[in-house]
């Protein structure tokens, strides 16, 4: 199970990377929101793995997942929301000024490649 | 009167000159002499106490944790600078009032001055070492201003420019070197560091700490070779020149080699350093001095000089050199203040300060004449003049001083430039009152009214007085010696006097007037030899410097930040997985303490799906639209893992912010290209691949071994575990934290969200205000329109199951507290069942429809919760400090009710107002021109009998 997630945490990290580093706004979006899902599972990792334990008490229930992590992941959850919209409507209204959707500064023949 | 009010007046009255300008000149020079005269007078009051040898101190604990104290500190040294500064602060004030012309802003320059002012003051009755700090940084900012006072001058503002460069960057260092002084000593408080000489000496830190307090005190006394700054300077006002060259500014770093030298001084570094920098600078600024045309630099350059000669003499070790520097300083801020003034004068008069066009001045200006010739004679050594007395027991030092092993070196260099110290003199009385009367001046010279020649003739007064009657000054010299000397050396029991006797000091003093003399009958070939020798000059070299200094900052600045973020985020990545590395190499890991967990096949088919979603959406992220259903299977897949790793509530977050988000973006890709061309070459495609597969392994190794250890010290998670029904009154842990516990974060989280929100909103706002609403307007979308934009069925549906929707939401909130769910995430599902209706409906109709705006459902949101915490006030406890009870109303089981459930009411509704606002904003950038809106729910409604209004797919087809 520990070897899954931590799987995945690296392979999410893996394509979040590559994909931030590429030269157009959406895929570097993208790239971040994967790199998002890597940190909050990797943050929610910190309670260590448990399964079938909700932190919902219950009279008959002794052991139970640890809270805090997942309080913390839930808020980071939404707050990454917050992010990536703010970041899209950058991206979104860089592109609606320039007509060109690079990340990077380009020169202005490449500019005006990027429009055609 | 109370130390912190002396240092405390100027600054307060600072304020008083600015803000009255429209009072009068008259006006603002009255009132910033008055405070001044408080603050001058308070330091008098202190005078009988410090006469009797004691130290007065003022003590408040600022930041003790740190040592910074404000303490001061108030003995003999401290009460002569703060004398010199606020004493000659008076007559300047006086001088200035009356020198400034109509034309500039008096009250502007009076402010400067007193936080000028303030900040000497505060740096001479400083105890605490930090404290001196903030103070000296004062000092270079508010002389920063007044250099450039005159901001029309180009010279004014590179002059200050200059001294601010130069004094700051000696400041600098001298931070460095004053805390590396506070560590040795264990304290930063003055009267302990002067306790601790043999320590301080031992330690192997005292070099650097001694080089770096030494380059502050340097630059800023104008010390070789960073002396250059100080005649540049001097295209300040007169006053501001007088006040800082004579008394004040430069005389901060030989304060402060006195106030230390019972620690720093005695060593050879000490004495190697500060008596060779003096010397050079001593000769050197004689030197050059004499060749001065303009006579602000002619006495800018002298005072170079003489700054070297005090400072050398600091530099012997001695307590005689000590003593003799005391006096000096005092005769020094005499007579030079009194030069400055009357060079004021003859420019305020004559309207030039160019040597070459004055002369016979004698006659036309008498009173000027005596007192700049008084004060001259005594800065060439003439005896019955103070300078005399200080020059002679300069001389004596220098023949018991040894540097280098070569016995004559330091009395014949001490000579020769005590020798064109004459001969500048000379040349300043000479060449500008002597001679000829000429009649092509600039304007008709005549004597200036009292208010401009009453200061300096009290400091000339002065001059003569202590020159006559030297053992009036005496007990105060040796009481101020014996201050800086403190328990390191004893004061010597030599008396100042006029006749010493036939020894060396005199035949030298001799021979530097005589030869001072001799230089001015031979000065036309001097000079003109002079003129042909080439010599560095310091302002190109100084600026040549800054320009290299830049060239370089620029190049390395515009190498970082070249505006390519892939640039910026390859190397954020490299370095975390670099660091992250080193980290593993050079540290060790702990033995696994738990086991591996069994795997389950449906635990291996979710990731089997996950890590084929995410290989996919890397490989096919170029298709934008498959590359948005690709990252919504991860999400998707993430939130399962959450359900089954005993995280309802995450995983409800997720899924609901998962919808949130791709709606999100797709509103995004309806504008932008909707594929991601090939531009990157292979090369850097498998660069790129290189580094994300390091930093993936990374995350991998790291996770796998964090989730194999159990934690270092108990979590506090048992806490909460423990008090969440007992103290929270809820059972879902989770949600118990994020409205109780810890409230204070959730709270803050809801404000970002919503400036996020708002942020969006702004963002849109700012386009649709712009040049971009054009192109929006009229925009030919590049995907054919659906026929049907609002189809029935979806409408109908919707409308179905918005109650529905709604229902489970405000189950999911009431529940939260004790079963999954909550704030966040039923703010999520209402706000999804929202965004049905926008989709069902269009923009417009829903629009219409609404009854608040969403700004306000986020300031209600964020005001509820506030005031939930807030209320905890009222029952005298912390902010958001929760309670709860149980109530039954008959036809109901026993219910709770919590102020917890009310906090979290503020949490949904920020949450809707704030994806609410987000998508909303998103959808208004997508009006267009040719698009008319409808303002029925849905498009064909076969209950209706008009036709549809404004077919959006007519025109495509």
């Amino acid at each position: 199970m520990e070897f899954l997630v931590a799987s995945a945490i690296g392979l999410l990290t893996a394509a979040g990377v590559y994909l931030v580093l590429r030269l157009r706004t959406f895929p570097v979006i993208l790239g971040i929101s994967l790199l998002t899902y890597a940190v909050n599972v990797f943050l929610f990792t910190s309670g260590r793995l448990r399964v079938g334990a909700p932190p919902v008490l219950r009279d008959t229930v002794q052991v139970y997942t640890d809270p805090l992590p997942q309080a913390l992941v839930l808020t980071a959850i939404v707050i990454s929301f917050g992010m990536t919209a703010v970041v899209v409507m950058i991206g979104l209204g860089a592109f609606l000024g320039s007509n060109d959707d690079h990340v990077d500064d380009q020169d202005e023949e490449n500019a005006t490649e990027g429009q055609s | 009167m109370s130390l912190f009010i002396i240092v405390a007046l100027p600054f307060l009255g600072a304020v008083l000159p600015g803000i009255m300008n429209a009072a009068g000149r008259s006006a603002v020079g009255g009132v910033t002499f008055t405070v001044t005269l408080a603050a001058f007078i308070g330091l008098l009051t202190n005078l009988p106490a410090v006469l009797a040898g004691e130290v007065v101190t003022a003590r408040v604990d600022w930041m003790p944790t740190l040592g910074l104290n404000f303490t001061l500190m108030l003995d003999a040294l401290g009460f002569f600078f703060a004398f010199l500064i606020l004493g000659i602060g008076l007559l300047i004030i006086t001088y200035g009032r009356y020198y400034l012309s109509r034309n500039d802003n008096m009250g502007q320059f009076f402010t400067y001055l007193l936080l000028f002012q303030g900040a000497m003051v505060g740096i001479v009755l400083s105890d605490n070492i930090l404290l001196l700090l903030v103070f000296w940084e004062l000092t270079s900012l508010s002389s920063f201003l007044l250099i450039g006072y005159w901001k029309h001058l180009p010279e004014g503002r590179q002059g200050a420019r200059m001294a601010l460069t130069v004094t700051g960057m000696g400041g600098l260092a001298m931070i460095g070197g004053m805390l590396i002084l506070g560590q040795i000593a264990g304290s930063y408080d003055l009267s302990v560091i002067l306790q601790n000489r043999e320590a301080i000496q031992a330690d192997p830190l005292y070099t650097p700490a001694l080089i770096l307090i030494l380059l502050g005190c340097f630059t800023k006394s104008a010390q070789f070779p960073f002396h250059f700054w100080l005649p540049h300077a001097m295209a300040a006002p007169t006053p501001v020149s007088a006040y800082l060259h004579s008394a004040t500014m430069v005389k901060a770093g030989i304060f402060l080699m006195a106030r230390l030298w019972p620690v720093l001084s005695g060593t050879p570094e000490w004495f190697v350093i500060v008596t060779t920098a003096g010397l050079i600078t001593m000769v050197l600024g004689a030197v050059i001095a004499l060749f001065k045309h303009d006579l602000k630099a002619l006495l800018a350059f002298s005072t170079v000089s003489h700054l070297g000669l005090i400072t050398m003499l600091l530099g012997t070790g001695t307590a005689f050199g000590v003593m003799a520097a005391v006096f000096h300083i005092l005769n020094h801020a005499t007579f030079k203040a009194a030069l400055f003034m009357s060079a004021g004068i003859v420019d305020h008069e004559a309207k030039t300060r160019d040597i070459r066009l004055l002369g016979g001045l004698r006659t036309l200006m008498p009173i000027t004449f005596i007192i700049a010739s008084i004060a001259a004679l005594s800065m060439a050594g003439i005896p019955f003049l103070n300078g005399f007395l200080s020059k002679e027991m300069m001389l004596e030092e220098t023949t018991k001083t040894v540097l280098f092993n070569t016995w004559w070196l330091v009395p014949a260099l001490a000579t020769f430039g005590s020798l064109m110290s004459a001969a500048y003199c000379f040349r300043f009385i000479g060449h500008t009152f002597l001679g000829p009367v000429r009649d092509d001046y600039p304007a008709k010279p005549h004597d200036p009214g009292f208010g401009m020649w009453g200061p300096p003739a009290v400091l000339v007064v002065l001059v003569v007085v202590i020159g006559c009657a030297p053992f009036l000054a005496e007990p105060f010299v040796k009481l101020i010696t014996g201050a800086v000397l403190g328990v390191a050396a004893e004061v010597p029991d030599k008396h100042i006097k006029i006749w010493h006797g036939w020894i060396p000091a005199l035949y030298m003093s001799i021979v530097a007037v005589v030869g001072g003399l001799a230089v001015m009958l031979i000065y036309k070939p001097l000079q003109k030899l002079w003129d042909v020798t080439p010599r560095p000059e310091a302002k190109v070299i100084f600026e040549a410097i800054i320009e290299a200094a830049a060239k370089t900052a620029e190049a390395f600045t515009f190498w970082l930040h070249n505006g390519a973020f892939s640039r910026y985020a390859m190397i954020a990545l490299v370095t975390i997985v670099g660091a992250g590395y080193h980290a593993w190499t050079t540290g060790t890991v702990g033995v696994a303490t738990r086991a591996l967990q069994e795997t389950g096949p449906v635990a291996i088919a979710g990731w089997a799906m996950l890590v084929a979603a995410t290989c996919a959406l890397v490989l096919l992220h170029r298709n934008r639209f498959l590359s948005l259903i690709l990252i919504g299977i991860v999400g998707l897949m993430v939130s399962v893992g959450f359900v089954y790793l005993s995280a309802p509530d995450l995983a409800m977050t997720q899924f609901t912010v998962e919808v949130v988000t791709i709606i999100l973006l797709l509103l995004a890709l309806n504008f932008l290209p909707n594929r991601t061309p090939v531009e990157s070459s292979p090369l850097r495609r498998i660069r790129d691949s290189g580094v994300a597969i390091a930093a993936g392994l990374a995350a991998f190794v790291m996770a796998y071994h964090y989730m194999l250890r159990d934690a270092v010290t108990t979590p506090i998670s048992e806490f909460h575990l423990a008090n969440s029904y007992k103290g929270g009154g809820g059972t879902n842990v989770v949600n118990v934290i994020l409205v109780d516990f810890r409230g204070f974060d959730t709270y803050g989280e809801i404000i970002v969200l919503g400036i996020a929100a708002l942020l969006i909103y702004a963002l849109t706002e700012t386009l649709l205000n712009g040049p971009v609403r054009a192109r929006l307007l009229n925009r030919v979308p590049d995907q054919p329109r659906a026929g049907d934009m609002h189809p029935m069925m979806m409408v109908v549906l919707t409308r179905v199951m918005m109650p529905v929707v709604l229902l489970v939401g405000f189950y999911i909130f009431l529940r939260g507290h004790n079963e999954p769910g909550g704030g966040f995430i039923s703010g999520l599902v209402v706000s999804i069942a929202v965004v049905m209706q926008y989709m069902a409906s269009g923009f417009n109709w829903a629009s219409d429809r609404l009854r608040y705006p969403y700004h306000g459902v986020i300031g209600a949101g964020v005001l509820v919760a506030g005031l939930t915490g807030v209320g905890s006030w009222f029952v005298a406890k912390p902010f958001l400090t929760s309670d709860f009870t149980y109530v039954r109303i008959p036809p109901f089981n026993e219910f709770e009710l919590a102020t917890a459930a009310l906090f979290d009411l503020g949490v949904f509704l920020a949450v809707v107002g704030a994806v609410m606002l987000s998508l909303e904003s998103f959808s208004r950038l997508a009006r267009r021109q040719d698009t008319q809106e409808s303002k029925f729910a849905m498009d064909i409604n076969p209950s209706r009998d008009d036709p549809p209004v404004g077919d959006p797919g007519a025109e495509l087809k």
